[in-house]
């Protein structure tokens, strides 16, 4: 159990968080090895966001450590930290589109920034290549983001996500409010992403059909802390009753129905 | 013993008060002295504070130029009156002038900009920061301070000195329209006892205030914005706090400047 490769490419040790006197992580340990993909669900409220929100650097943990290559980043600042953000892309729950931009702006934003930035016509034929694969037509392009439903936002903001092809990503919800088909369509991309460029995924979502068809490991996030961490051809069979009870919708069970 | 109760709460209540107002100072100087720290280094948007000169500076051309308007001609027929009392209604183009370039263009057009811009610098990054669009420009490699901060305060800065010398201009004609229409003074001779009385000093003194007022303004509205609660309330709050801070800050600063600029 030597060598570089056992070196998960992302680590939560032990991360602890609260807003308040509302604790909502309490001791997350997490490992995400390179080009895997992982799946967390869980319970809306459970701290889903905000795990991958501590990773990103975006909520400072109380306690724990956050590792990267097996390297702590948690005081990461100046160019280091910005080295590090270049390696991230990110889908957020609600899109977090700019709305002071059109559509091709916002996928292309990191594009046109810095010292090889690319020209506008570039970035704006990249951008519709970008919306292609996330099943939206050029035309779309030119719109602004409060011209889009829930849906077509999402989708939007998975590319940009995508667009400068970083190493670590993170898809928070990709297909809720999104139809069946639609859904497929960004399983199948995110599902690409990992296989073809290599990537290291980590995806919320509550839609069993998404773990399926996106996950190589899932966890599961309940009461704070990683409930259950495993394949996703052991989820059927976990012999977790908090994950039995979650992944059938079952009313009763460890899990309380009111929260 | 329920007063001792009542005493100890009142007493809680002024000690919770007086911790909250030094948390917000402290809060407010860390993030002014990032703020400013962002303006001076690299990179700059050009295009954004290009945006900002636009909205802040030249869409609040209407406003200022109809306060001072209308603030120059009250001006003229008060002076007026009072000048009567001493038989001196001479002085009323030379004291309209001086009023309105070394007090009431850069106070009263700072105030009015603050209405305006404040709120809706407030208004805008609060909306992004409750839509997590402030979040998402960090995860793209964006620092908020420098893409969204430093071009407003920069815009702002810049863009009050003019908006009130255009308001100083228009105000001085508001009182020459009045003086010139209603009380009877010769135009010639109202232009002349204007420009005669004004000093380099009381238009340098008062564009140096409206660059701080403007600093103040899209100062309040960023960090009012910037750190505005969750939901739809946060940002109403914002909004509201960031009017009345700055509106506050103006006055207090308008003070202080005008001792500084006395004593000098
Ligand atoms: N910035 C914040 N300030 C205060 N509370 C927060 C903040 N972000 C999240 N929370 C709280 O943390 C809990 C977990 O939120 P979240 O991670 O978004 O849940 P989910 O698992 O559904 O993604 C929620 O109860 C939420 O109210
Ligand atoms: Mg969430």
């Amino acid at each position: 159990m030597t060598g570089v490769t056992d070196i998960p490419r992302i680590e939560m040790r032990g991360v602890k968080k609260a807003f308040g006197s509302k604790r909502v992580l309490e001791g997350v340990d997490l490992t995400v090895a390179k080009g895997e993909s992982l799946v967390i669900i869980g319970g809306s409220g459970t701290g889903k966001s905000v795990s991958i929100k501590t990773i990103i650097g975006l909520i400072e943990p109380d306690e724990g450590d956050i590792l990267i290559d097996g390297k702590s980043i948690l005081g990461a600042r100046g160019s280091s930290r910005d080295a590090l953000l270049s390696r991230f892309g990110m889908l957020f729950q609600g899109g977090a589109l700019f709305d002071s931009m059109p559509v091709w702006r916002n996928i292309s934003f990191r594009l046109l920034q810095g010292r090889n930035r690319l020209s506008a016509d570039d970035a704006r034929d990249l951008a519709i290549e970008k919306l292609r694969r996330c099943g939206l037509g050029p035309e779309t392009a030119d719109l602004f983001p409060a011209e889009l439903s829930g849906g077509m936002q999402k989708r939007v903001g998975l590319a940009r996500a995508i667009a400068a092809e970083p190493e670590i990503m993170f898809f928070d919800e990709p297909t809720a409010g999104l139809d069946p088909i639609m859904a497929t369509v960004i399983n199948q991309l995110i599902r690409q992403v990992v296989s073809e460029m290599g990537a290291t995924a980590i995806t919320i979502t509550h839609d069993m059909r998404s773990v399926v068809e996106i996950a190589d490991q899932v966890a599961m996030i309940h009461q704070g802390c990683v409930q259950w961490h495993g394949p996703v051809s052991d989820v059927e069979n976990s012999g977790e009753p908090h994950m039995d009870q979650f992944i059938h919708g079952r009313e009763d069970g460890p899990i309380e129905a009111v929260r | 013993m329920p007063i001792l109760l009542a005493f100890q709460s009142f007493l809680a209540a002024i000690g919770a008060a007086v911790l909250g107002l030094c948390a917000t100072t402290g809060s407010l100087a860390i993030f002014t002295g990032a703020s400013v720290m962002h303006v001076f280094r690299p990179p700059w948007y050009p295009a954004e504070i290009g945006r900002q000169l636009l909205r802040i500076g030249y869409f609040s051309l209407p406003v200022v130029g109809l306060t001072a308007f209308f603030t120059g001609a009250a001006l003229a027929l008060q002076i007026y009156t009072g000048g009567a009392r001493f038989n001196a209604e001479a002085v009323v183009p030379s004291i309209v002038a001086i009023g309105m370039v070394r007090e009431l263009g850069p106070v009263l057009g700072g105030l009015m900009v603050a209405g305006r811009v404040s709120a809706s610098i407030a208004a805008e990054l609060g909306t992004m920061r409750v839509t997590e669009q402030i979040d998402a420009l960090t995860t793209l490699s964006t620092n908020p301070y420098k893409y969204l901060v430093a071009p407003r305060l920069m815009a702002a800065t810049l863009a009050m000195p003019v908006l009130a010398f255009v308001g100083d201009i228009i105000g001085i004609m508001g009182g020459y329209v009045v003086g010139t229409a209603r009380l009877g003074f010769n135009p010639g001779a109202y232009i002349n006892n204007t420009w005669n009385f004004l000093t380099f000093e009381d238009i340098s003194s008062g564009l140096v205030k409206a660059a701080v007022f403007g600093f103040i303004i899209a100062l309040m509205g960023c960090y009012q914005g910037y750190h505005s609660g969750r939901g739809a309330q946060g940002v109403g709050r914002a909004t509201t706090n960031a009017v009345v801070s700055a509106s506050i800050l103006i006055l207090a600063s308008n003070y202080i400047l005008n001792e500084m600029f006395f004593a000098s």
